[in-house]
């Protein structure tokens, strides 16, 4: 959809989908939408249902982005929308279009270097089976932007929304701190 | 998810005549629309997005007046110096409310219509019955598993539990919401269920919530909320109180006092017998915690959910203690 669709109710009420529609009744359609995703434009046509992290994972094969509970509890999916940390199993991909999305795969050099974040966890062994990592990584360089991370106190409370069922915690907020440290100094 | 139509709109205008249609809903944040559409509980036909409406996600405080627009991020709010200086408490219960990632989805007006719900509510193919879902059906939770529901205000249609954390420092600081036509005490927008469960606002079809309005007080300045809860952090209250205080010159007597309660009532909940208790006597432990049980009056319990009326006291009291630390 371009911005000419945003528009004012018309005269009789009925819609489809961004179009007045004449006396029809609103009815489910496809959207063709364009996400500018790592700063790529992909342009897909979807259902007005699907949310970002189906269109991410389904459709455009970014998998790195993790589905855990779908419904807003786990943080698994947490991505960057215009540089703000959110979850895409919440966001339906229609309400992105014109926004800066990034996930993990975005997040290191274009020749591989890691960010600060991603080495942290590394070298402090964050994690044990993985799963809940991006969504960890992504939350974790948000919350470091966004000066969460002040204390062990601070980061717990601010990634509280991340779990980690092998209950790596007390790693991950020890590679948090790093991060936080090394990207102060 | 059933599939629905999806339309964006560019003014509140827009949105109050598409709102109208019926089986419409807006979307803001979508933290509960999109949640509850996969539960199968929300089917709406058209999802009217009014997330790119221009001009609506304004904070402009000062020492007088909040007035927050509706699309305002619930994470924006919450580190807004402004509201911390002066309405501390709506900044707690802000950060203190779901997770970082949630609260820069949802909006202020989303939160105020977020549903008073319980488990049953959200889960239709196991229980059928559920007077908010379908009026007439029943309700699953009475006599069933009870531990997070209400013990003030329930009915016998419905005992869930009002979630939220903001409305709560809302009706403590006679908060108004803006509807643009009318203007509402935030406290007379929440209904409590009764007869009706299904129907929580005093909202119309075509409705459109422009703002909130909260006036400035000493008590407001001097504020905060304290959530209690399973586990430290990311978990709706087992009983929070939005407090305000102001103290006589004699740095002792009490002259203004705020109480409202969240988590054990079925809707943002203000406690005015306490405040009336306390109002001109002195600020010490005994007497703030003889007038903390004033909230419980009247409360009622169905089993599991009875620790609330022992724990509700404590946390006001344990508020008002607190607030009477800082100078
Ligand atoms: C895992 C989880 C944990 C949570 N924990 C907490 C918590 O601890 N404390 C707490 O307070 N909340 C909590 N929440 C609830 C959260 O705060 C709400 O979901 C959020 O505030 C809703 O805002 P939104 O903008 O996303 O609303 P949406 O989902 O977009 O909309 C919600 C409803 O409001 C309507 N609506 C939206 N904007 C307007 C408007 N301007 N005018 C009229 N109607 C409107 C919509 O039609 C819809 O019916 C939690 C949610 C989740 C998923
Ligand atoms: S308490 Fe209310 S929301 Fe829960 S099952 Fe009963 S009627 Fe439904
Ligand atoms: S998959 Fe989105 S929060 Fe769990
Ligand atoms: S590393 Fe396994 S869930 Fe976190």
């Amino acid at each position: 959809m371009t911005s000419q669709t945003i528009i004012d109710p018309p005269e009789d009420g009925h819609f489809r989908n961004g179009q007045a529609s004449n006396g029809s009744a609103p009815s489910p359609t496809t959207l063709s939408i364009h996400l500018t995703i790592n700063g790529r434009d992909h342009a897909l046509d979807i259902e007005p249902r699907v949310t970002l992290l189906d269109a991410l994972r389904e459709r455009l094969h970014l998998t790195g982005t993790k589905k855990g509970c779908d419904h807003g509890q786990c943080g698994a999916c947490t991505v960057h929308v215009d540089g703000e940390r959110v979850l895409a199993c919440l966001t339906l991909a229609a309400q992105v279009e014109g926004r800066s999305i990034t996930t993990i795969e975005g997040l290191a050099d274009e020749d591989g270097t890691l960010h600060a974040v991603q080495a942290a966890f590394l070298e402090q062994d964050a994690f044990q089976c993985g799963y809940c990592t991006p969504g960890q990584i992504m939350s974790a360089v948000a919350c470091i932007r966004e000066g969460h991370a002040g204390s062990d106190e601070e980061i717990r409370e601010y990634m509280a929304g991340n779990l980690c069922r092998c209950g790596a915690y007390p790693h991950i907020v020890a590679a948090v701190r790093q991060a936080a440290e090394g990207l102060r100094s | 998810m059933r599939d629905f139509s999806y339309l964006r709109v560019d003014s509140v205008e827009a949105a109050r005549n598409a709102a109208a249609l019926p089986g419409a809903m807006l979307l803001a944040g979508g933290t509960t629309l999109i949640d509850l559409a996969k539960c199968g509980v929300a089917e709406p036909a058209t999802v009217i997005d009014i997330s790119y409406i221009e001009g609506l996600n304004a904070i402009d405080v000062t020492a007088d007046r909040a007035v927050i627009g509706a699309l305002a991020k619930m994470s924006h709010v919450a580190d807004n110096a402004e509201v911390k200086s002066h309405f501390p408490a709506v900044s707690e219960a802000l950060w203190q409310a779901a997770s970082a990632q949630l609260r820069n989805m949802a909006t202020i007006g989303g939160n105020l219509m977020q549903r008073t719900r319980c488990p049953y509510f959200r889960d239709p193919q196991n229980f059928p019955a559920c007077n908010k879902r379908e009026p007439g059906s029943g309700c699953s939770a009475i006599g069933g598993v009870t531990r997070g529901h209400a013990v003030l205000g329930t009915s016998e249609a419905c005992i869930a539990t009002y979630p939220g954390d903001l409305a709560i420092a809302l009706v403590a600081f006679d908060a108004e919401v803006d509807l643009g036509e009318r203007k509402l005490k935030v406290e007379d927008f929440f209904l409590a269920p009764g007869a009706t469960a299904e129907r929580e606002h005093d909202i119309r079809p075509g409705e459109v919530i422009t703002a909130i309005e909260i006036p400035g007080s000493a008590a407001a300045r001097r504020s905060t909320y304290l959530k209690v809860r399973d586990r430290q952090s990311y978990e709706f209250a087992a009983a929070s109180a939005a407090v305000g205080l102001e103290l006589e010159g004699d740095g002792r007597t009490i002259r203004d006092i705020r109480v409202a309660v969240g988590g054990v009532a079925t809707k943002p909940w203000r406690a005015r017998e306490v405040e009336d208790a306390l109002k001109g006597k002195p600020l010490d432990e005994a007497t703030v915690r003889k007038a903390s049980e004033l909230a419980m009056e009247s409360a009622v319990d169905h089993g599991a959910n009875h620790y609330k009326i022992a724990l509700a006291p404590r946390v006001i009291a344990r508020a008002i203690l607190q607030l009477g630390e800082t100078a």
